[in-house]
């Protein structure tokens, strides 16, 4: 890429250089029915070119598949341990842990505010000893793992760093991501312990810490999938998430961090909803974007830092609890356009979820149908199949343009900054009003009638309720939770927790050091999350939203 | 049927953030004719209480996404019975069809859906209240 003997090819030369290059599937790249396919059709730049709207790789699905990462987690981390080995005999590559919402909001499960929610939304941690419980008998070296959470993220990661180091896994061999996207949670999700700031400067300590001791953890993945979840339009999903990563940006070269470095690092989470070509025109543009940013605005230099990597995963929101098995159809059309939109990796919802959480045979139908769209639809043989196409060339400019808008406002909000623009944007709720007024609008049209649900407002017959068959989780995760929690807290030693909670409390009020060593230490006290949460809150306080219709 | 306007509270109890639901109620409630007072998230019995005193509600709804219900749906049924209150509680949200009947057993006197049109959530608000006029 830009060496000095390419730099007078044409960008189809350099593409078949660098595709010579990749290493390819061991399959024939042709149609069921025998015709042979190229790897790319129609113009430049291509696929592993920037501004890489066709793709961040030369060779795409033809080199490697998306990762079909399927996020998961109920109950005890015992639970959720046998559910990841039982995902990993099946075939899948990745570890995606959900975590129950006292973990998500950095509480314990004997808190009051855990009442009814211990394992239930996901697995509950409260220490490492769980962590130790959750990773058991898989290699962290082989794997790679995905935690989706925000508030107390930095915990977490310092849990899962321990957790390797107990098992001789050094922190440069940790392959994986953490969610960390606080920006979108006073926006969407709305799992914050800290007001924006100091939650700004805890992440800021994760980027740095990754960058130098785990090359291969991505620290920070930029969520749009909650934004979309919580009603927001296609663009908005695009804009509010693209323009929280150049407010990360902003904070890291203000703290002195090497732009190409912690760029790579950097990934994408996006939602595939059911406009087909919306989507795939949005999961383009937010590569081209990303790309043009970084690289005209923030000065990167190295190709990798200026690449959308993106997970995806099809819309929650868009499964009915009316006839569910309709889902099925619903998540494989919306797994096709994260395919078509050239994903990194996918989770594909289970035809449960409007429901409740999914049952093991609804997950790995899930499963099944990414394995269907990867391997017998013939939709990987060709990177960027719809690229060229001005449909979808039209739509990908589109959702470019109007992200564009969204960032301009964002730059008069913060006089030149997206970061500033961003916490103001959060201050005087103009992401929640945007993100409000628009579900609101969807379902004012579906309620009139403008617009078809199949199954909810239209085509109503045939929803057999008596014949489902949920996932319940029992009273007794929750007593077993609170029993090993309280065993857990007898057997470490006080003095051990306190010193290393008063030091992270110390690192907190001292934003020149930086808070992962510290919060390690404390891990491996056997502190809590909630006592490390604490211990930081006494500095950085908390946040409370207006309640805002 | 009373003309006078309703006046309802909105609340997240407990730590579920899902609040995308609940917003979207709380303007078919406004568009509806009903004073809508939202309290945001994180709420506690206590705190819902509080604001039902002091706002002279007519009724309470809670939003829940995370399988909550059965234990969080109780425990506001108490808070209210214990304030002496004659409020119907309304749940909306994720919850099993299964659990429906359960719940009105303890006392909620209605449980709204994924998917319920814009007018059940209204004449459902408003039959729980003229139910106890």
């Amino acid at each position: 890429m830009g060496t000095e003997e390419s730099s007078d090819l044409n960008p189809e030369e350099l593409w078949q250089l660098e595709y010579d290059k990749a290493q390819l599937r061991d399959t024939p790249f042709e149609t069921m029915s025998g015709v042979p396919v190229e790897p790319i059709y129609g113009d430049g730049p291509y696929p592993g070119q920037y501004p890489f709207t066709r793709g961040i790789y030369p060779s795409m699905y033809r080199s490697r598949m998306w990762t079909m990462r399927m996020f998961a987690g109920f109950g005890t981390a015992e639970d959720t341990n046998l559910r990841f080995k039982e995902l990993l005999r099946n075939g899948g590559t990745g570890l995606s842990t959900a975590f129950d919402m006292p973990t998500l909001m950095g509480r314990d499960s004997d808190s009051e505010w855990s009442l009814g929610e211990v394992g239930r939304a996901g697995v509950a941690v409260d220490t490492l000893a769980d962590m130790e419980d959750l990773f058991a008998d898989i290699d962290l070296s082989s794997v790679s793992t995905s935690m989706t959470i925000n508030g107390p993220a930095v915990t977490l990661l310092a849990m899962y760093v321990a957790v390797g180091d107990q098992n001789g896994v050094a922190p440069n061999q940790l392959a994986g991501t953490i969610q960390n996207d606080i920006l979108k949670e006073y926006q969407a999700q709305k799992e914050y312990i800290y007001p924006p700031r100091p939650s700004m400067r805890i992440i800021t300590d994760m980027v740095k810490y990754t960058t130098a001791e785990m090359p291969k953890w991505h620290p920070i993945s930029i969520s749009g999938y909650h934004i979309r979840e919580a009603g927001s339009t296609a663009a908005q999903e695009l804009a509010f998430t693209l323009a929280n990563g150049f407010a990360y940006v902003e904070a890291a070269i203000a703290a002195g961090q090497n732009i190409d470095e912690f760029g790579r690092r950097l990934s994408f989470f996006f939602n595939s909803h059911s406009d087909f070509f919306e989507e795939i025109g949005k999961f383009r543009a937010a590569r081209r974007i990303w790309a043009r940013w970084m690289k005209d605005r923030y000065g990167a230099t190295d190709e990798r830092a200026m690449m959308c990597r993106f997970h995806t995963q099809t819309a929650g929101v868009s499964l009915t609890a009316q006839q569910p098995e309709n889902n099925i159809a619903r998540v494989g059309i919306q797994a096709l356009a994260a395919a078509l939109g050239g994903t990194q990796s996918l989770h594909t919802d289970s035809f449960d979820e409007a429901l409740a959480l999914p049952t093991e045979d609804a997950a790995r139908i899930a499963l099944r149908t990414q394995q269907i769209i990867a391997h017998e639809t013939g939709v990987t043989n060709v990177a960027d199949p719809l690229g060229g196409a001005p449909y979808v060339e039209w739509m990908t400019d589109e959702m470019e343009r109007q992200a564009e808008e969204i960032f301009a406002h964002l730059e008069d909000l913060g006089d030149g900054s997206i970061l500033e623009g961003t916490f103001a944007g959060i201050e005087n709720g103009y992401f929640v009003g945007e993100i409000a007024d628009a579900a609101y609008r969807f379902e004012r049209e579906v309620n009139a009638g403008q617009r078809i649900i199949v199954g909810v407002n239209e085509f109503t017959e045939g929803d057999n309720p008596e014949d489902r068959n949920l996932l319940r989780i029992g009273a007794e995760t929750e007593e077993y939770q609170l029993k090993r929690l309280q065993n857990v807290k007898t057997d470490r030693s006080q003095n051990q927790v306190d010193e290393a909670l008063a030091v992270v409390t110390d690192i907190a009020s001292d934003s020149t050091r930086n808070l992962m060593p510290a919060i390690i230490t404390a891990v491996k006290t056997y502190a809590t999350e909630e006592e490390i949460a604490n211990a930081m809150e006494k500095v950085f306080g908390t946040y409370v939203e207006r309640a805002i219709v | 049927m009373n003309d006078r306007q309703y006046r309802v509270i909105l609340a997240k109890l407990g730590l579920d953030g899902h609040d995308r639901g609940i917003k979207v109620v709380a303007r078919i409630l406004r568009d509806a004719g009903m004073e809508v007072i939202y309290l945001g998230l994180r709420q506690t019995t206590s705190s819902i209480i509080a604001a039902a005193e002091e706002e002279d509600v007519d009724a309470i709804g809670l939003s829940m996404h995370n399988a909550g219900h059965l234990t969080l749906g109780p425990k506001m049924i108490e808070a209210i019975r214990d304030a002496g209150l004659d409020l119907p509680l309304i749940i909306g949200g994720i919850v099993p069809d299964e659990d429906n009947e359960q719940l009105k057993k303890l006392g909620v006197a209605a449980v709204l859906g994924p998917g319920a049109s814009a007018e059940e959530v209204a004449s459902t608000v408003r039959n729980a209240i003229s139910a106890r006029d």
